[in-house]
Order: structure tokens, then C-alpha cells, then sequence
């Protein structure tokens, strides 16, 4: 039965992580903004805690894909819905300490999804970052140039990563390295490597245009050795051209899951952006009432509607993606949508929000200037705009990459 | 707070009803639309075929001589979607009556009902419509220049609407007018109330098979008993329209965009298909995102007003959403065809002039 409102399970974490956000990270985004640290913000050790305890307990009374409180059917609202509701609720809070928790560790879904018990103890606590991107490739990974050569029992890699969020105070490095630069995007394999490894080095902390609260580094791997089995999954290379093929796209199968929780961050923060400037405009007089004709709004109203519209069109295809991995439907297609939307959605929303609101909106007393700053990365990471829209287009025309480059 | 979940699987009766219908769009309706655009006039025994399909009868009570489907404005946005992507004109011709239907199992008083449905369920299709819009620029639905003004027991209307369908083929013709206490609207029957009534022919940019009327009200006398007294809300009238438009607008896009797909696929320039290049390649997927996210904005409106939530921020974003990304899948369309998209031998044109008028739908047909 059509129903695009969230249930109940799932409105009441709403409500839980929206104090949390409030109470928890709100009152820390500027301090943070400005002092853009290397080091973890002190308070988010503890708050990230809480998060992922929280999140231990849900997972505990639900096992994964069930409904939460709701009766069970064969629909399902689980864990990617749960995933884009919690991530925007966060991002509303803030986008750049949301980026910024441990608990949310981008290497750390890739660990768990394929480490062994002796492994995870012997890894101790994850906090694992993603280092993909190298200076001589972004969106092509399949152009990486770090490599993993075996030496008896040990992996040993070389190259230079950029780009590594959390790559500085994270605990473990998942790092994507290839096996045979010959034999291209199959031979591409990821690798924990804890910190303190010796020939893993972080050579540089950038400074950003945003979400300064999470440290983004460059890390070198220099004749850096780890032991065999930190290869994460299969070594095998595919034998054939197809299987090899395959292979990589079960990689970017991943990102199937991946790219709604990503826009789910364009989806919070946009709504952050709105409630403020509503709140503002409301204080001088201006109220949406969702009934008025076009030609009877005021240019600052068409704007707002405009805006909202653009958000909540975003909002519904980031649900629909995650929906769909919920209930195991294909949703390449429409993972992509979804992150194409929400990024520039996200990037427009904020943009105008601050415009709107004048000199109010430009200046660092409001959060609007800031989350306008934040804003712009979400259209970059996780597959750019421009990459999601090539993914869609060869979904929608049935095209291969071969032929839609 | 709903307890159900989250959820975009229609139900079996929809799945079903969609199915028949989507057959008939493409065996009736399809072939047709073009031909009847040129002609500017409904296919002949299209209504006959849309009143044997029964739509009509399926959420009027059983008491009242329907199918006791119940009133669903979901399943109403996935039929119209449906007709939509066959012939946008069509489509609203169609669905008019039932949207009179609708506005009185919403706001009509049983007598209304018994009076009305009786006939629109009768024998064999008959016209109903409308009157929402007025002429001019910057009219306003919630504050018409149309005015009803109490006359002992009656009302006597007095103003000018437009874009009625049907004109005086219409048995039955909702107006708006301005009251005393605000926006009131009335039932009015034309084998009844004639008496300084009067049809003018309207011609627009597209809906061209639609018969559109302007309707001048000169001192129209009403019973009382016309006067829908049911909870009457105009904002609450425009939603449904908001809903129904958009629901429109979606059906016309996916016929753009399943249009466009092969010929891009197929039409080559400088040696290789035109859909290799990104230029072309980024607008079919940008029309494919919009489309996806208008029905999804549509379909949550419609489903909160089924469930009598309140459903003004999610229909007016709709509409708005339909409006205007639908404008641009239209004018889109046409250009991935480049000239050929501006001969009419290919109906990408026709859905570029019938898409510019999702912002004046709702005032023709309600979900």
C-alpha cells in the first residue's frame, strides 16, 4: 500500500537523534568550524559513544531488515532506511562533526562486512577510514596506482593516498591497492593497515572550504608491510576479461548502499538551512502556508517554496533508494538518482538560504554562511554529480561504459 | 504518528487496474491522440469506452449505485498518471465527471449525491466539469471575481469562468463564487438552471482535443439546495486539483521520456548514436530523476490525503515540482529531437504545449 510517511520505529529516532543533534552538536558547530582541529573535538569521543550504543541497543531489538515496532509484513523498513533517517537527523545537528564521529568510520562497514573474529579482536576497537583517492585519480578508481605486492607472509604496498577522511585520527587505514596495474580495475584489492604500521605515514592535514570539524589527510605508504591476511575479502584476480569484470563491479555494487546514506548528509543539512532561514524570516512577518497561487507570492516567497520543493523532491528519492535495498530491489539506478539530486539540491539550498537571508545569512553569526560552506562536498564525494549522472544515463538508455564514457 | 510502513508497492487491485488500463492507453488511446490533437476534438466514442471501463462507479458508495470501491485519491493519481502518458487531453476529458464524483463524496450532501451520481452512472458516459478558473491575469481560485449573493432561498451567481470542459454538453458544472463568508461552490445543473447561461469556445496552446468553454454567469439563479455544504473548503478543493495536476503532468513526462530513450539511442551524428555523448546523455538522465522524484512528491500528497492527513505542503510542492520540471522534460523532449522535434509529425511538440498547462489543471480535474 502507497505510503510515503515514515513509521513509527523510525519517527521515533527521528525524534531522539534531533535532541541529540540539538543538544549534542549544535552548540559545538562554530567552535569547531573555527578552529578547524587535527585532532578529534574532545566532546564527539563521548557523543559518538552514545550514538553507537544507541544504535547497538535498536539492532538488539530488531535483528536487521525487521520493522522495528510495526507490524511485520513482507515490506521492510530496516536498516538503509534506518541509516538516511539517523545520517540527515545528524547532518541537521551538523554536517562536519557528523563526518567527524568515530561510529561512522567510512572504512568501518568494509571491515566488518569480511573480517574474521580473531581478526576483529586482534584490530581492537574500528575506527577505520577509506583512503580510494589518489592525486593522479578521483572518480576513474579504477586508475588507481598504489600497489600490493605479496613477500612471503606479508602485503607489501606503495603510494600516495589523498583525500582520506578521518585519515588522521583514525585507528585503521582501509586502503585500495592494486595487485597488477596490468590487469586494471580486478586487480584492485583493499587492505587494513592499523596506524602506527611502520611505511604508512600521514604527510599532510588539508584546510577546507568546509566541514572543517573532520580532518581530511594525505598518506604515503612507503615499502608499508602488513600481514597476509589483512586483505580484505578475496585475493583472487578474476581468470577472464568478463569475471574480472564482474568482480569490480560487485566492488562498486557497495556504493549501492552507500550513495543514499551520502545524500542523506545533503538531505539534513539542507534541512538545517531552511529551518533557520524560516525561523528567521517568521520573525519579520513571513510565514509558507502552502496555498497561495504563483502569481499571488512575493519573489522571497517563490524562492522558499522553490527551495522546499527541491528538498523534499531530494528527501523522497533518497527514501525510495534506501527502500528499495530494504526490500532487495536493484537500485543502482536509483541510488545514483538520489545522490545526484540531494548533491545539488544540497548545494543550491544552502547557497540560497544565505542570499536570502542578507547580511544575516553571509555573516558567521548565523550557522547558514557555515552549513552553505559544508554544503559543496556533498556533491563531490561518494561519485561526483557528474558521475551519478552518467550512472543514470547508462541505466536509463541501457548504454555500457564502453559506450557512454 | 502512522504506524504503517513506509511503502511504494500499489496494491493488487491497483496492479490489476493498471494493467487494464495501460492496455487500453496503448490499444485506445495512443493511436489516437495525435489525430484528435490536429482535429481539436475528442476521438469518437473515446467517452463511451472511458464510461465502459467503469471508473466512475468504482468509489461511489453501493447505496448510492457504485462499486463501493471507497474514495481513493491514490488510486485516482495512478490512473490518471496512466491515461496521461496515453493523451494528456484525453486524460483530463476523462477524468472530469469523476472529479465531480469526487468533489461531491468530499463536499456534496446526499442529496447532491443521489441526484448526481444517478446520472453519471447511468446508461452511458455523461459530460460533467468544473469551473474553477476565471479570465484574465492574476486571478486568484481562493478569491474569485466570480460572487454569489443571497436571494431568499436562492443564490444568484454572477461572473465569468473559464476552461469549463464540455461547455453546455456538461449535465453537471461545479462553480466557485465569492460569498459573503468566502469562497462557496455550487452545483449547478444545466437542464435546470439556465437562465443566463451562456457557452463561448476557447482555444489554447494545446489540450486541443478538449472541448474548453468560457461560461458567463449573468444573474444565474441557484437553488439553495446547490450549494455544497459539506465542510466546503476551497483550499482543500485546490489540493485535490494540485494532486490531480500532477499527477498528470507525470503521466505525460513518462511518455516524453520512454519517447526519447530509442531515438536517441538510434539517431546518429558524427558517426556514433547521440545518447554517447554527455551532453545528450546528462539531460535523458536529469528527465529520468525529476520524473522519478514528481511522481514520488505526487504520490505522497495523494496518500496523506487518503489517510485524512493534512496534505497542503505536500500537494502544493507537487504541483509545483510538476510544473515546473515537467515544462522542462517537455521542452527537453523537443530539443534531444532537434527540428525533428518541432515537426508535428512527431508528438513531442503536442506534449511541449500540453505540458505548459500543469499549472492550470487543477482547476479542471480533481484527485
Amino acid at each position: 500500500m502507497i505510503n510515503l510517511e515514515l513509521p513509527k520505529h523510525l519517527q521515533d529516532l527521528q525524534t531522539l537523534l534531533r535532541q541529540f543533534s540539538k543538544d549534542g552538536l549544535r552548540p559545538l558547530s562554530r567552535k569547531y568550524d573555527d578552529l578547524e582541529p587535527k585532532e578529534l573535538p574532545e566532546e564527539l569521543g563521548p557523543l559518538s559513544e552514545l550514538l553507537a550504543a544507541g544504535r547497538k541497543q535498536r539492532s538488539a531489538k530488531n535483528s536487521a531488515g525487521e520493522n522495528g515496532d510495526a507490524p511485520q509484513s513482507e515490506v521492510r523498513n530496516g536498516t538503509n532506511l534506518s541509516t538516511v533517517v539517523g545520517a540527515s537527523e545528524l547532518c541537521w545537528g551538523d554536517p562536519a562533526l557528523f563526518l567527524a564521529m568515530p561510529a561512522i568510520g567510512l572504512g568501518n562497514a568494509a571491515v566488518e562486512a569480511v573480517a574474521t573474529p580473531e581478526q576483529k579482536q586482534q584490530w581492537g576497537e574500528l575506527y577505520a577510514a577509506m583512503a580510494i583517492t589518489e592525486p593522479g585519480c578521483g572518480s576513474d578508481s579504477a586508475a588507481i596506482r598504489t600497489t600490493a605486492t605479496l613477500d612471503g607472509d606479508e602485503w607489501v604496498l606503495n603510494g600516495e593516498k589523498i583525500f582520506v577522511t578521518d585519515g588522521y585520527r583514525c585507528k585503521q587505514v582501509v586502503v585500495w591497492a592494486s595487485l597488477d596495474l596490468e590487469l586494471g580495475k580486478a586487480a584492485i584489492k583493499s587492505f587494513l593497515v592499523p596506524k602506527g604500521t611502520p611505511g604508512m605515514s600521514v604527510t599532510r592535514v588539508e584546510h577546507k572550504l568546509g566541514m572543517r570539524a573532520s580532518d581530511t589527510a594525505q598518506i604515503v605508504f612507503d615499502n608499508c608491510r602488513v600481514p597476509r591476511a589483512n586483505l580484505l575479502g578475496d585475493p583472487a584476480i578474476a581468470k577472464t576479461a568478463e569475471a574480472r569484470k564482474k568482480a569490480f563491479g560487485g566492488v562498486m555494487q557497495t556504493f549501492d548502499n552507500t550513495r543514499p546514506a551520502v545524500a542523506a548528509q545533503g538531505i539534513g543539512t539542507a534541512r538545517a538551512a531552511l529551518d533557520i532561514t524560516e525561523a528567521l524570516l517568521r520573525e519579520r512577518g513571513v510565514e509558507l502556508a502552502y496555498n497561495r497561487e504563483y502569481a499571488q507570492l512575493s519573489a522571497l516567497e517563490n524562492d522558499l517554496y522553490d527551495l522546499e520543493t527541491e528538498y523534499e523532491a531530494a528527501r523522497l528519492l533518497v527514501l525510495k533508494a534506501a527502500w528499495m535495498a530494504d526490500n532487495k530491489l536493484p537500485n543502482s539506478k536509483n541510488a545514483s538518482m538520489c545522490k545526484a539530486k540531494a548533491g545539488r539540491m544540497v548545494n543550491t539550498v544552502t547557497l540560497k538560504c544565505v542570499e536570502i537571508c542578507g547580511q544575516l545569512g553571509y555573516s558567521k553569526t548565523e550557522l547558514l554562511e557555515k552549513l552553505a560552506r559544508d554544503s559543496k562536498i556533498i556533491d563531490i564525494y561518494e561519485g561526483t554529480q557528474q558521475i551519478q549522472q552518467l550512472i543514470v544515463a547508462r541505466q536509463v538508455l541501457g548504454k555500457p561504459s564502453s559506450e557512454l564514457k | 504518528m502512522s504506524a504503517a510502513l513506509f511503502d511504494l508497492t500499489p496494491t493488487e487491485d491497483q496492479q490489476m487496474t493498471q494493467d487494464m488500463v495501460r492496455r487500453f492507453v496503448a490499444d485506445v488511446m495512443v493511436p489516437q491522440a495525435r489525430a484528435a490533437d490536429e482535429a481539436a476534438t475528442l476521438p469518437a466514442g473515446f467517452l463511451d469506452q472511458i464510461f465502459e471501463l467503469g471508473f466512475s462507479f468504482m468509489p461511489v458508495p453501493e447505496d448510492l449505485g457504485g462499486a463501493g470501491e471507497g474514495r481513493s485519491p491514490v488510486s485516482n493519481v495512478l490512473l490518471m498518471e496512466n491515461l496521461a502518458a496515453g493523451d494528456l487531453s484525453m486524460a483530463v476529458a476523462a477524468f472530469a465527471p469523476l472529479s465531480v464524483i469526487n468533489c461531491l463524496l468530499d463536499y456534496g450532501n446526499r442529496a447532491q449525491q443521489e441526484r448526481v451520481f444517478r446520472v453519471l452512472n447511468g446508461s452511458a458516459f455523461v459530460p460533467a466539469a468544473l469551473a474553477l478558473h476565471e479570465p484574465g491575469v492574476i486571478t486568484d481560485p481562493r478569491a474569485p471575481a466570480t460572487t454569489a449573493k443571497k436571494a431568499g432561498d436562492d443564490y444568484v451567481l454572477q461572473g465569468t469562468k473559464s476552461m469549463v470542459a464540455f461547455g453546455a454538453d456538461a449535465r453537471f458544472i461545479i462553480v466557485t463564487a465569492m460569498l459573503d463568508d468566502g469562497v462557496a461552490a455550487f452545483l449547478l445543473d444545466t437542464d435546470n438552471d439556465t437562465e443566463g447561461l451562456s457557452f463561448e469556445p476557447e482555444q489554447y496552446m494545446g489540450l486541443r482535443s478538449l472541448p474548453l468553454f468560457q461560461m458567463k454567469l449573468d444573474k444565474v439563479s441557484l437553488p439553495a439546495s446547490a450549494r455544497l455544504d459539506n465542510d466546503f473548503s476551497i483550499d482543500g478543493l485546490l489540493q485535490r486539483g494540485r494532486i490531480a495536476a500532477a499527477a498528470l503532468a507525470t503521466g505525460t513526462c513518462q511518455a516524453v521520456l520512454d519517447y526519447v530513450v530509442p531515438y536517441v539511442n538510434e539517431r546518429v551524428a558524427f558517426g556514433e548514436p547521440i545518447s554517447n555523448r554527455q551532453a545528450v546523455a546528462f539531460m535523458v538522465a536529469d528527465m529520468a530523476t525529476e520524473l522519478e522524484a514528481m511522481q514520488l512528491l505526487n504520490w505522497r500528497a495523494a496518500a496523506q490525503l487518503e489517510q485524512g492527513a493534512d496534505c497542503a505542503r505536500a500537494a502544493y510542492l507537487a504541483q509545483r515540482h510538476a510544473s515546473k520540471y515537467g515544462m522542462k522534460i517537455g521542452t527537453d523532449g523537443v530539443q534531444l529531437f532537434g527540428g525533428h522535434g518541432f515537426i508535428r509529425e512527431h508528438p513531442l511538440e503536442m506534449w511541449y504545449r500540453n505540458l505548459r498547462a500543469v499549472p492550470l489543471l487543477g482547476g479542471l480535474v480533481l484527485a
